[in-house]
């Protein structure tokens, strides 16, 4: 199958281990990646923020991109959440019916990596290989907003080597909620405090979530109390193998006080 | 010839009840957070509710279905909102009761205290009231000299321990019962001094107080949280009785009703009653529904009077995205999900409506220029609508309120920038080399500026990695 990779700007940026593995899985199975290049963001952070009308040459641009394509797949609930609930509301409230139906187009056919992988390929058990103690955080618009369900755990319990460990409390927010960390820093540092209390209580070394921004966020909060359990998205952990292609090494987190 | 421009609708007015905070939502969280007590009686309480609640709503098949009812018979409510208030109007007052209509809190405030003054009563027994409380009602009153006593176990102990309700339903719930004790002994009078923290002490001391108080005052006031419109029959929902003593005992009953509580027929009661007790106290049926049409000879007040409350509720309803906020049945449902809540409390939103729902309600009422906070107090994690027993999209609402809110300067002018360099592939892409550039410029021991130090302060940033996604993609 001829599948386009939406990336999504923090991924392509800050994260974009989690974008190759999401390729190399893909590929290993037997498709055809492509990245369609006029790609940028897909306008949430705008969005959610209160700027709508400046989202909307996002939206176009968005849809613009990936309409050609019969199959798209981001590593992301959230931005896939964005594009499936935000992207014709922002355009029909931008007085654009037109583009509004065609993002509704464009929706119907992007999907999140789980998604894509159980309801459209059919595979849950993708021939991974991982031996770690892993925890799983199933990220809000994962699964709220997307309803992606048991998807990512049923991917995860076919991973040889993997000891997957059922996180307390797991369907609680992180705190991350984009702008929410920044406008609102102590509420969310007090929800990740929480958060990391319940993946420290799992014993497992990694915390793994669909989505590179929650990831982002509690990452960072366990790298600063120097825990030593480390975030990889899911992507990573389906396309490690035997023969290697696990989770790349990156320098530890930037100690920034 | 002179012309009226019947433009938008009022707001609430300022000066005037608990809609307003006195400061920012961040500012009061990060007081609110600093409680450790605080912290822990939330954390408990909230945890409890959500157990219970959820149990009694996995038990019920149709629930979907029952939320999709409510829904519906909200939105047909405020379809045809004029003709069922005028409808029930009718219906009160030709079962001898007297309705006033008031258009802001200062109205329904005046109404209500000439009404008792009439009376000669200066003490009125109030049943626990979300719309008495958003218009000040009692300071209103105390200011003209009438003593109003909650009678409402929880906010009972709020008045008496001179403190604000924290949640809709269980106004008390950042308190343990050892301060309930200490509230108790140090205000309530007569209190047996050897009083213990034990809950059944706790009540029993509240009850000695409040029946000797329902026994002696002629006038009561309450909220509602229906009106049937087809019998002008109105409806109190309780746990506790108390409401009931109010409802009943006195000579005169004043009932002050946020407009949008009206719904055409008794049958519509079936689903409301059957989602309320389940969402908010986790119950499978309430214990103490009250319902009252007019007055009865013999029987209970003989003197009835509606006062109903616009308050902003015209402007609310102006929205059409904003307006499912008063589909509103107050069940707090939304409150006990919420994580945000969960940790700061509801004194932190600065208005009787607290958590999620408060975060969409109280700006709609006030403008969003009096509460331009709230509509950011949520990580929009959607706990909230998930759990809305009648399907208001908080999450859709905040996100339609933070597009009206005024917005920082610098934001601004950050937002507009970062739109257009996505716009241009080839400046995002060199946007995207500059952020590397932080690996030379921002190294360690360096933290991000302001506004930006919020996440550095309690947590490290990754290192930008040394080729994009884009650049990888390219080479290959």
């Amino acid at each position: 199958m001829r599948i386009a990779l939406f990336v999504t700007c923090l991924a392509d940026t800050m994260f974009p281990e989690a974008a190759k593995a999401t390729v190399r899985l893909l590929e290993r199975l037997g498709h055809e990646v492509v990245f369609p290049e006029g790609q940028t963001c897909c306008g949430q952070m705008h969005v959610n923020t209160g700027y709508q009308a400046q989202a909307m040459p996002l939206v176009r641009r968005h849809v613009r991109t990936f309409d050609p394509y019969d199959v798209i797949v981001a590593p992301s609930g959230s931005c896939v959440g964005s594009v499936r609930h935000q992207h014709a509301l922002v355009a029909r409230r931008g007085g654009d019916e037109r583009l509004a139906s065609r993002a509704e187009s464009v929706a119907g056919r992007t999907y999140e990596l789980s998604e894509l992988l159980v309801d459209v390929l059919g595979v849950t058990d993708v021939g991974a290989y991982f031996p770690h103690r892993v925890t799983y955080h199933p990220t809000c618009h994962s699964l709220r907003m997307l309803r992606v369900g048991d998807r990512p755990l049923r991917l995860l319990r076919e991973v040889r080597g993997l000891d997957l460990v059922q996180l307390p409390a797991a369907e609680q927010c992180c705190g991350f909620g984009g702008t929410f960390a920044v406008k609102n820093a102590d509420t969310s540092t007090a929800m990740l405090a929480d958060k990391m209390r319940h993946v420290l209580a799992t014993g497992a070394d990694v915390c793994a979530a669909g989505d590179v921004s929650c990831l982002m966020h509690i990452g960072g909060g366990l790298s600063r109390l120097r825990t030593g359990v480390r975030t990889v998205h899911l992507a990573e952990i389906l396309a490690a193998t035997e023969a290697g292609g696990g989770p790349e090494r990156r320098d530890e987190l930037v100690v920034r006080t | 010839m002179t012309r009226t421009f019947l433009g938008m609708p009022a707001t609430a007015p300022q000066g005037v009840g608990q809609l307003r905070g006195e400061q920012s939502f961040p500012a009061a969280a990060r007081q609110a957070l600093a409680d450790a007590q605080l912290r822990r009686n939330l954390g408990h309480a909230t945890a409890t509710i959500r157990a219970k609640s959820g149990a009694v709503i996995a038990e019920a098949p149709d629930w979907e279905e029952l939320r999709a009812a409510g829904a519906a018979i909200k939105t047909d409510v405020l379809a045809r909102l004029p003709e069922l208030l005028e409808q029930l109007e009718a219906r009160v007052t030709a079962a001898g009761g007297v309705v006033h209509w008031a258009a802001d809190a200062n109205e329904a405030n005046r109404i209500v205290t000439d009404l008792v003054r009439a009376t000669g009563s200066d003490r009125v027994i109030k049943v626990k009231s979300m719309a008495t409380q958003e218009i000040g009602l009692n300071e209103a009153l105390d200011a003209a000299g009438i003593i109003a006593v909650e009678t409402d176990l929880a906010e009972l102990i709020v008045q008496l321990g001179d403190d604000r309700p924290s949640h809709i339903l269980v106004p008390a719930i950042h308190r343990n019962r050892a301060e309930i004790r200490e509230i108790f002994l140090r205000a309530m009078p007569d209190v047996d001094p050897a009083l213990t923290d034990e809950p059944a002490a706790l009540a029993a001391a509240a009850r000695r107080f409040l029946r000797q108080t329902f026994l002696t005052t002629p006038v009561a006031v309450s909220g509602a949280n229906f009106a049937v419109a087809e019998t002008g029959t109105l409806a109190v929902v309780e746990s506790e009785g108390n409401g009931r003593m109010c409802l009943t005992l006195p000579e005169t009953l004043i009932t002050v009703m946020g407009v949008e509580k009206v719904v055409p027929t008794w049958r519509d009661l079936e689903v409301f009653l059957q989602l309320l007790p389940r969402a908010s106290t986790g119950e499978r049926m309430n214990p103490y529904t009250s319902m009252w049409t007019g007055v009865t000879p013999g029987d209970g007040p003989q003197a009835f009077h509606l006062v109903l409350l616009d308050n902003g509720r015209s402007a609310v309803l102006a929205d059409e995205v904003g307006r499912q906020a008063l589909h509103c049945i107050r069940c707090s449902a939304c409150l006990n999900v919420c994580p945000v809540y969960e940790r700061v409390g509801g004194h932190a939103y600065g208005s009787v409506y607290p958590g999620p729902i408060g975060a969409v309600l109280s700006p709609q009422l006030t403008g969003v220029a009096d509460n331009a906070s709230l509509p950011y107090a949520s990580s929009l994690c959607g706990a909230c609508y998930d759990a809305c027993p009648v399907k208001i999209n908080i999450p859709e609402l905040l996100v339609h309120l933070r597009d009206q809110a005024p917005h920082p300067r610098a934001e601004s002018a950050a937002m507009a920038a970062a739109a257009y360099t996505m716009d241009h592939p080839a400046l995002y892409a060199a946007a995207q080399r500059a952020t590397r550039l932080s690996r030379w410029a921002g190294r360690r021991g360096r933290g991000l500026p302001p506004p930006l130090s919020g996440w550095t302060a309690g947590r490290d940033l990754p290192e930008p990695p040394a080729e994009t996604f884009r650049e990888w993609w390219a080479k290959r």
